[in-house]
């Protein structure tokens, strides 16, 4: 049974202090892309499951999210899954 | 044996030349496969066999009584006292930082940090000499910050404190950047270890990180031939750093290193698994055998040619006594890392690998290292020296409005405050730092003991480049002198020669210069070089960078409470200067930062009366006589007053001097051999008398006083405003 | 009394706190393993400074799941005294012992210089011997030292006088130009509700002898030393101070 393919995606919560998303907005101005604005800079991590099924898969990687990847006091967290074709 | 075809076309492409390609040949009596091939082309490389380089570097003085390991280990080590030993030695890491300025600085860290426990030793300081481009140099703000990153991102993870260094800008080094690490380590002396590989049926052992693609042919053949344009392209060719793999392979170490396991014990740097098994097996007079199939990998399908040549960071390999694997397993398990019996030493002499089933390799190893070319390439004065050195003082316009001059050097890349750069530097972890930087060396406490290390790199390569022996017995004598003002007595040397292209007649004639120069100053002041590093090919585009023969200075403090600083310390304290100003201004910061020229002899040296300076200085920091002391260097006696002024309590000083020279050649020139000290007034007598005694011109210039840097009528600078400016300088150019 | 300082894979201020505990203060100290599951008697636990597990993911993200953080967190339920310096703080925070987090500093920079810290109460076992105001002047080296919170959770610190240090000037002003990393409200130090637990980015076990960073971080642990030798209890019971 082809496994799947989690995609975690960490951002700063909104109103959360984000150094490095301001200044990578800072940076973009100075290059002249004007129109940019709300930039945040986050984590984006991948991972393979082996064997569970979607729902179950999904718990779990709640569950790694809320204990381990991200901290729920500073960041949120969105999480996708994907057949994994490797 | 691998059936692939080995050809001098193969051969050129891992940097052998025909000629060497045929001497392999001859030395195996037979074409070498694709493996062993690839084993010669990183063992003859320049970084790694020193071919264009050893028969100059047997010059360099070597020995002394306080050497207990000189040049050949993974360090040298010198005696301090207490039974212990000063472990230390200095590295480039040039090309892999100008392709990744961050990666490469940090791998530059993580190499020399190895190359020192290995030897037993804790790391106790870090420094790093790093030359750039002008500062206005599109590139360069991008490399300065990439660098400092790295270099703290290493340092500052692994628990090591960064503790000086040095830094300058230079349009020589626009497009080939220096990164020079320096690590310094305390050992046992009965305790040192060594990477000589004995006893055949001892058990070889890979611990640390896996075995990843990474870096092969990297370090190696970067630093072993010019760089070109696409040089970006190397990329993949740089290694990833990881600090707290490392500060785990350090830690487990030290910790097999307090028994009796270890026989022998060598770091897997450039041109990793072979290099050291290679080493190891060569130094003991050893063959070894390694089953590549035990190697640790991160990834599968990595060929036996890419193990055995990958440059993967924070590897060591080991020679253990038979019967100690459980325990040396046991050891690097609690630390949670990799540990694998690869192998054993045998008596045979080879080099032996075997990989799913064959042999790949089947080396001599005493021909692989004895047979190892030896050049000695043409060298050629070129001419340019006569004009360059070609300087009139007297046609120099002399400014009028001096103060303005005087901030204005103060605001120079060169010498505006480094705060910028080691604020991101951990300074203090460890707990023993007694001098921070910002001082002319740093002072490190031996642990469990009342003494300390002075630690310090230099090397001003305008110096070099007018005058390449001169400038490298400037170095050593600044380092010396920078080790002298903290009070500590200089011990020994670790040298890091950063030159162009050797296979140029004009720059293996600044090599040897310089190694001549090195030379004559560690002889007359009886500080040996004890390790050091060569890197050649620093160009671009057929551009070499100047001659920077980066001198790492060790001095002891026997009482490290009775260190000096440069900064004032107390209203009323007299300034006194030590040593004579001549009226010369060649060579100078201030002739190329106020009149943009690079003109001239470097400053006037005669090594007796550096070494009767020094004994003077030390002298006095022995008996307590002194408040403080500062090396006068780069911009003049002007500068260093301002220095002493903008540490500690931001005192200011009064002034005045009778000279019937020029006033900017006695504010700014760069005369040597001279030392700025204040001192109560009470211990003027005493120290007049131990100048005399030594011949050292003594002259008052005046007090500590005020809240202004006052020079007679010429200066007149509010200290806090100056101090802003100078802080502020490098920030704003390298951008926040 | 006894002092338990924890290493972590990649703690490096480790050895510097048995020093101090040792040399200076003239304590017994407990080497504490992150595998080791009991904390051999300790009074005071100190989290040291350092990069544990490598500040992978989050600085402190990991080292909350050590075995050794399920004895740290019992012991502060019981009223124990935990002390988390810099590294050490940020491990608090991720385990949930102290309110906040910790975040990379503004200037995106790592920054190593002296601050000073403000005593903003006294009303701890680590300051109860110190002036309310008084300054201290102490070393800072962190990547990740911006303090963050709600403003719910900073207002409840506040209320309940639970920041204790505060990065300040030389005069004892808090503003912008005192602070070295755009925490929120000048905020160095925080302790728990319970008032027995205490996290601050400042290093006071680098400022304990002359010679090396000064003596400023001495009222710290002579604070705890006294607080523990005049019947503050360290083990089991509620903890003797009180939030006013």
């Amino acid at each position: 049974m082809p496994g799947l393919l989690a995609r975690v995606y960490v951002t700063p919560k909104r109103g959360i202090l984000d150094p490095q998303g301001k200044t990578v907005e800072q940076s973009l101005h100075v290059l002249g892309f004007d129109e940019v604005s709300d930039v945040t800079v986050g984590k984006y991590i991948e991972m393979r499951l082996g064997g569970a099924s979607r729902e179950a898969a999904d718990a779990r990687v709640r569950q790694m999210c809320e204990r381990l990847l991200a901290n729920g006091v500073i960041e949120d967290y969105r999480v996708e899954l994907v057949a994994d074709r490797s | 044996m691998s059936v692939s075809a080995v050809t001098a076309d193969v051969a050129a492409d891992h940097g052998l030349t025909a000629e060497e390609y045929a001497k392999v040949v001859e030395v195996l009596g037979r074409a070498p496969t694709f493996e062993e091939l690839g084993v010669f082309g990183v063992m003859w490389s320049e970084h790694c066999s020193y071919k264009s380089s050893r028969a100059w570097l047997r010059q360099l003085p070597t020995t002394g009584p306080q050497v207990i390991q000189g040049p050949g280990e993974n360090a040298g080590a010198v005696d301090i006292g207490e039974g212990l030993a000063a472990v230390f030695k200095i590295e480039s890491h040039n090309h892999p930082s100008f392709i990744e300025p961050f990666q490469g600085a940090a791998t530059g860290v993580g190499g020399i940090l190895r190359d020192v426990f290995t030897m037993g030793a804790r790391p106790v300081a870090n420094l790093d000499a790093l030359r750039f481009g002008r500062l206005d140099h599109p590139r360069t703000p991008y490399l300065v910050k990439g660098v400092v990153g790295g270099i703290g991102h290493y340092g500052n993870c692994i628990g090591v404190p960064t503790v000086g260094g040095d830094l300058y800008f230079d349009a020589g080094y626009d497009h080939n950047i220096l990164v020079n690490a320096f690590t310094c380590g305390v050992a046992r002396r009965d305790r040192l270890f060594r990477a000589r590989a004995a006893g055949p049926g001892n058990p070889v052992v890979y611990v640390g990180s896996r075995t990843g693609r990474d870096g092969i042919h990297g370090a190696s053949l970067l630093a072993s031939a010019a760089f070109d344009a696409g040089a970006a392209a190397k990329r993949p060719a740089v290694q990833v750093g990881d600090p707290f793999t490392e500060k785990l392979l350090l830690e487990a170490c030290l910790e097999l290193m307090g028994t009796d396991h270890i026989v022998a014990i060598q770091d897997m740097g450039a041109a990793g698994l072979t290099s050291s098994a290679l080493e190891m097996a060569g130094r003991g007079a050893a063959g070894m055998l390694l089953d590549l199939d035990r190697v640790p990998l991160r990834e599968p399908g990595l060929t036996p040619a890419e193990i055995l040549l990958s440059e993967s960071q924070e590897r060591m390999l080991l020679v253990v006594r038979q019967g100690s694997e459980a325990a040396v397993e046991a050891i690097f398990r609690r630390w949670d890392l990799e540990v694998s019996v690869i192998g054993r030493v045998t008596d045979d002499g080879t080099f032996r690998a075997r990989w799913h089933g064959r042999e790949v390799c089947a080396l001599p190893v005493a021909a692989l290292t004895e047979s190892a070319p030896v050049y000695r390439r043409p060298a050629e004065e070129p001419a340019r020296f006569e004009q360059l050195q070609h300087f009139e003082l007297a046609a120099l316009r002399e400014p009028a409005d001096l103060t303005e001059v005087l901030l204005q050097l103060l605001e120079s890349p060169n010498l505006c405050s480094r705060e910028w750069v080691y604020r991101q530097y951990d300074q203090l972890v460890g707990g023993n730092t007694a001098v921070r930087p910002g001082g002319d060396a740093a002072v490190v406490r031996i642990e469990g003991t009342a003494r300390g290390l002075a630690l310090t790199v230099d090397c001003n390569s305008r110096y070099c480049l007018l005058d390449p022996y001169l400038g490298a017995v400037l170095a050593v004598v600044e380092a010396a002198r920078n080790v002298v003002a903290v009070g500590a007595r200089p011990l020994a040397v670790s040298d890091c020669l950063n030159y162009g292209n050797p296979e140029r007649p004009d720059v293996m004639w600044e090599f040897q210069q310089g190694i001549a120069g090195i030379r004559d100053a560690c002889l007359a002041l009886d500080t040996p070089v004890v390790s050091g590093n060569v890197s050649f090919y620093n160009e671009t585009d057929g551009r070499s960078i100047p001659p920077t023969p980066v001198i790492a200075m060790v001095g002891l403090l026997d009482d490290v409470e009775a260190h000096l600083t440069p900064w004032w310390k107390a209203e009323g304290d007299a300034i006194v200067l030590l040593g004579r100003t001549r009226e010369e201004l060649n060579a100078s910061e201030y002739l190329a930062v106020v009149h943009g020229l690079v003109r001239g002899a470097p400053p006037w040296i005669d090594l007796e009366t550096e070494k009767r300076l020094q004994r003077v200085c030390l002298a006095a920091a022995t008996e307590r006589l002194l408040s403080s002391a500062h090396d006068v260097a780069e911009g003049g006696l002007a500068v260093a007053l301002a220095e002493c002024s903008f540490g500690g309590a931001g005192l200011g000083a009064r002034i005045t001097v009778e000279s019937g020279m020029r006033a900017d050649a006695l504010l700014f020139g760069e005369s040597q051999s001279r030392m700025l000290v204040s001192l109560r007034r009470r211990h003027l007598g005493r120290l007049r008398d131990l100048a005399r005694r030594e011949d050292v011109p003594f002259t008052v210039l005046g007090e500590v006083r005020g809240s202004s840097l006052v020079i007679g009528e010429m200066i007149d600078l509010p200290i806090e405003h100056a101090r802003a400016r100078w802080r502020r300088a490098l920030p704003e150019r390298v951008g926040g | 009394m006894r002092w338990g300082v924890v290493t972590f894979p990649g703690s490096n201020d480790d050895a510097q706190a048995l020093r101090v505990v040792e040399r200076v203060l003239g304590d017994e100290a407990i080497a504490l393993w992150h595998k080791d599951v009991d904390l051999r008697g300790a009074d005071c636990v100190i989290l040291p400074g350092g990069f544990s597990y490598g500040d992978y993911l989050r600085c402190g993200a990991m080292a909350k799941f050590s075995p050794i953080m399920a004895a740290v967190v019992a012991h502060a339920r019981r009223g124990g005294l935990v002390l988390g310096i810099c590294n050490g703080f940020q491990i608090l925070c991720e385990a949930g012992l102290l309110p906040g987090a910790l975040v990379r500093n503004r200037s995106l920079s790592f920054v190593c210089d002296l601050v000073i810290a403000r005593i903003e109460t006294t009303a701890t076992p680590f300051t109860a011997s110190c002036g309310r105001g008084s300054l201290l002047t102490l070393p800072i080296k962190h990547g990740e030292g911006c303090y963050v919170a709600d403003e719910t959770t900073l207002a409840e610190l506040e209320a309940r006088d639970q920041v204790v240090f505060r990065y300040a000037d030389a005069a004892g002003r808090v503003g912008p130009e005192a602070n070295p990393n755009g925490s929120l409200g000048n905020i160095a130090g925080v302790c728990s509700a319970e008032r027995n637990v205490l996290g601050l980015m400042p290093h006071p076990e680098y400022a304990t002898e002359r010679l090396v960073g000064g003596e400023d971080g001495l009222a710290v642990f002579r604070s705890v030393q006294s607080w523990l030798r005049d019947g503050g209890r360290s083990r089991g019971d509620e903890p003797r101070v009180q939030a006013p």
